[in-house]
C-alpha cells in the first residue's frame, strides 16, 4: 500500500503571517537493528528526505535517520507571502516516494 | 540491571547540578567534539541561542517529543540555515538535520525521536553569519514493565 | 458467579499483603453474599480509562487529532471504506454509506451476537464476515494493516460515546466464559487478569502504572509497538507477560474475554484511536 500522509496547512492567512505546517506519514522508519520473527535483521528503511516547496521554492528540508520515530511527524513554520500551493515530497531508503499538496489563500 | 541503576542515579544527581554539568560535559566530551567537528567542519560551537525542549522523563524511548527553537529574527540577512539534532548514545548519533531560511519566519521545529538510552539531546544551529550555536536537554528514558515478547 | 476458588486464591497472594488477607477475605465474603443476593454482577465503582494512568505526553498526543499517530490508521480506513473489493465489486460504503452516520455508536455496543449464525463477533470479526458474505472477498488477517485501519475507522465513529455492552440471554454464556477467563490464574506467573487490573490498578509495576485494563480505546497506537494494534494483540501481550499460552487473535476465548471487558468498561467513552505507552 502506498505511503499514507496527513498534512495540515491553514486554508488562509494574511500576508506576513507565520503559519504552522504539520505533516505526519505512516512509515515504520525501520532502524535496521530490529529482528523479524525469525531473528533476521529487518533492513534499514527510513524516510531519508522530505522537502516542502511553496510556489516552487524550497522552504524546508528534513534529512532524517533512524533516530526519528516511526510514523514521523514534523511541525515547522513558513512566512505567508502570496497565495499558492505547498508541495511536499519525500523518499525512503527503498526508493519509494510520496507526495502531497495543499493550497493557501493569502490576503492583505 | 545494576549498571542501569547506577547510570540512573548518576544522571539524577547530575540533574541537580545541571547547568554546571552541561557546560563541563560539553567541554570534555571527545565523542561530542568529534561529532560537532564533522558537522561544522571545525568551526567553534558556542553554547546558547538554541533551546531544546523535551520532557525530562520520557514515557517511551521509541517516541520522545522534541521541540528545538533558535533565537533568530529569520530575516534575509540574519537567519538560521540549518538545525542538526544529535543523540550521542543512539547507535546512529545524527538524528536529523533540518534546512531553514528566511522563508521560515520562525526558527522552530517539532518532531518525535527515538532515544536508545538516558542521554543529552543536543541541537546545533548554523546561522547565516557562519556562526554555530548549540543547546541541549537531558532526557531520562524509563523501562516498561509489560513488554511484548 | 465468582469462581469458587477465588477466596482460596486470595490466600496465595504474596506475603506483603498477609496482614490484609483477613480483611480481604471478609470483604470478599461480603462481595459473594452481595453477588448471591442479587444474582447479578457485583456493583462496580466508576471505571477509569487507561488514559487517566498515562503520562502528560501520552495524554496530549491522544488529544491532538493531528499528532495522534492512530489517526493515520483511521485515515487509511476511510480510504479503504470507499474502495470496491471482492467479486461483488462492492465497497463498505456501497451498503453502509457514510460511516460517520451508519457506524456511529456501533463499536460501543460490540462484541455482538450475529443474528444469522449466532456467533459472537467483535468489530474485526464483523468486518471479515461482511467481506466474506457480502463483498465476496477473503477475510483479512488479524493485525493486518487493512483490518486495523478499517476497525479503527469504524470504531472511531463511536468516539466519545459510552461503552454500552449489554449482557442478555443470547450472549450470557460468552459473558460467563469471558469472566471465567478474567478470574482464572494462568501461566508460570500463576496470575489472572484480576490480580493486576482489579486488585492492583493504580499501583506501580516497574515504571508503569497498572491500569484497570479496559478496551475502550482500541485499536490504540502504542508507543512500544510503534504502530497501531488491536485489543487482541494487547491481550496476547498480557498472556505473554504472565507466561501463559497465548490464544490466537480472534479466537473464541479472546472474543468472549472482550465481551466481559466491555461489560466492565460500561460507561467509559470510546477513545479510538487511543494512545498508550
Amino acid at each position: 500500500m502506498s505511503m499514507l500522509a496527513r498534512i495540515q496547512v491553514p486554508a488562509q492567512a494574511r500576508r506576513g503571517d507565520i503559519i504552522p505546517i504539520r505533516i505526519a506519514i505512516q512509515h515504520p522508519m525501520e532502524t535496521g537493528y530490529r529482528p523479524d520473527n525469525f531473528g533476521r535483521r529487518i533492513t534499514k528503511n527510513v524516510i531519508n528526505t522530505l522537502t516542502c516547496r511553496y510556489n516552487g521554492v524550497e522552504v524546508f528540508r528534513a534529512e532524517m535517520g533512524s533516530g526519528v520515530s516511526a510514523n514521523p511527524q514534523l511541525q515547522f513554520y513558513v512566512r505567508a507571502d502570496s497565495s499558492g500551493e505547498f508541495v511536499f515530497d519525500w523518499v525512503d531508503d527503498s526508493g519509494e516516494r510520496g507526495s502531497e499538496r495543499a493550497a493557501l489563500a493569502v490576503s492583505g | 540491571m545494576s549498571a542501569d541503576r547506577r547510570r540512573f542515579l548518576i544522571s539524577c544527581s547530575a540533574m541537580a547540578v545541571a547547568p554546571i554539568w552541561t557546560v563541563a560535559h560539553a567541554q570534555h566530551n571527545p565523542q561530542r567534539e568529534a561529532l560537532l567537528r564533522e558537522i561544522t567542519g571545525g568551526v567553534e560551537v558556542r553554547i546558547g541561542r538554541v533551546v531544546v525542549d523535551t520532557p525530562p522523563l520520557a514515557d517511551n524511548g521509541h517516541s520522545v517529543p522534541l521541540r528545538v527553537v533558535v533565537d533568530s529574527p529569520m530575516t534575509a540577512t540574519d537567519h538560521v540555515r540549518r538545525i542538526t539534532v544529535l543523540a550521542e548514545r543512539n547507535p546512529r548519533p545524527v538524528v536529523a538535520s533540518y534546512r531553514l531560511g528566511p522563508h521560515s519566519g520562525r526558527a522552530e521545529i517539532t518532531t518525535r525521536i527515538r532515544l536508545a538510552d538516558i542521554q543529552d539531546v543536543v541541537a546545533v544551529a548554523e546561522l547565516s553569519d557562519g556562526n554555530w550555536w548549540m543547546g541541549s536537554a537531558h532526557v531520562i528514558v524509563t523501562e516498561l514493565a509489560c513488554l511484548e515478547g | 458467579m465468582i469462581p469458587a476458588n477465588a477466596a482460596a486464591n486470595a490466600l496465595r497472594w504474596p506475603s506483603a499483603v498477609d496482614c490484609g488477607v483477613r480483611k480481604l477475605l471478609v470483604s470478599f465474603c461480603g462481595l459473594l453474599l452481595a453477588v448471591n443476593a442479587v444474582a447479578a454482577e457485583p456493583p462496580r465503582p466508576q471505571p477509569k480509562s487507561g488514559l487517566s494512568y498515562a503520562g502528560a505526553d501520552v495524554r496530549a498526543l491522544q488529544a491532538d487529532d493531528f499528532g495522534n499517530p492512530g489517526m493515520l490508521w483511521v485515515a487509511r480506513g476511510e480510504k479503504l471504506w470507499n474502495i470496491p473489493t471482492g467479486r461483488s465489486g462492492k465497497s463498505c460504503a456501497s451498503c453502509h454509506r457514510e460511516a460517520p452516520a451508519s457506524m456511529k455508536g456501533v463499536a460501543a455496543r460490540y462484541p455482538r451476537i450475529d443474528a444469522g449464525d449466532k456467533t459472537l463477533l467483535n468489530i474485526e470479526g464483523r468486518i471479515n464476515q461482511c467481506r466474506e458474505r457480502h463483498q465476496e472477498a477473503g477475510a483479512l488477517a488479524y493485525e493486518s494493516e487493512e483490518l486495523l485501519a478499517l476497525t479503527a475507522y469504524a470504531a472511531h465513529q463511536s468516539r466519545h460515546l459510552p461503552v454500552q455492552a449489554e449482557i442478555n440471554e443470547a450472549n450470557r454464556a460468552h459473558f460467563e466464559r469471558g469472566r471465567e477467563t478474567y478470574y482464572r490464574r494462568q501461566g508460570q506467573m500463576n496470575l489472572a487478569c484480576t490480580h493486576c487490573h482489579e486488585r492492583n490498578a493504580g499501583r506501580k509495576l516497574l515504571a508503569d502504572t497498572i491500569s484497570e485494563g479496559h478496551g475502550n480505546a482500541y485499536p490504540v497506537y502504542r508507543l512500544e509497538w510503534q504502530s497501531a494494534g488491536s485489543l487482541h494483540r494487547r491481550l496476547r501481550a498480557c498472556y505473554f507477560g504472565v507466561r501463559a499460552e497465548q490464544p490466537a487473535a480472534g479466537s473464541a476465548e479472546l472474543v468472549d474475554l472482550e465481551l466481559y471487558l466491555a461489560s466492565r468498561a460500561r460507561g467509559l467513552p470510546v477513545e479510538t484511536p487511543g494512545v498508550r505507552r
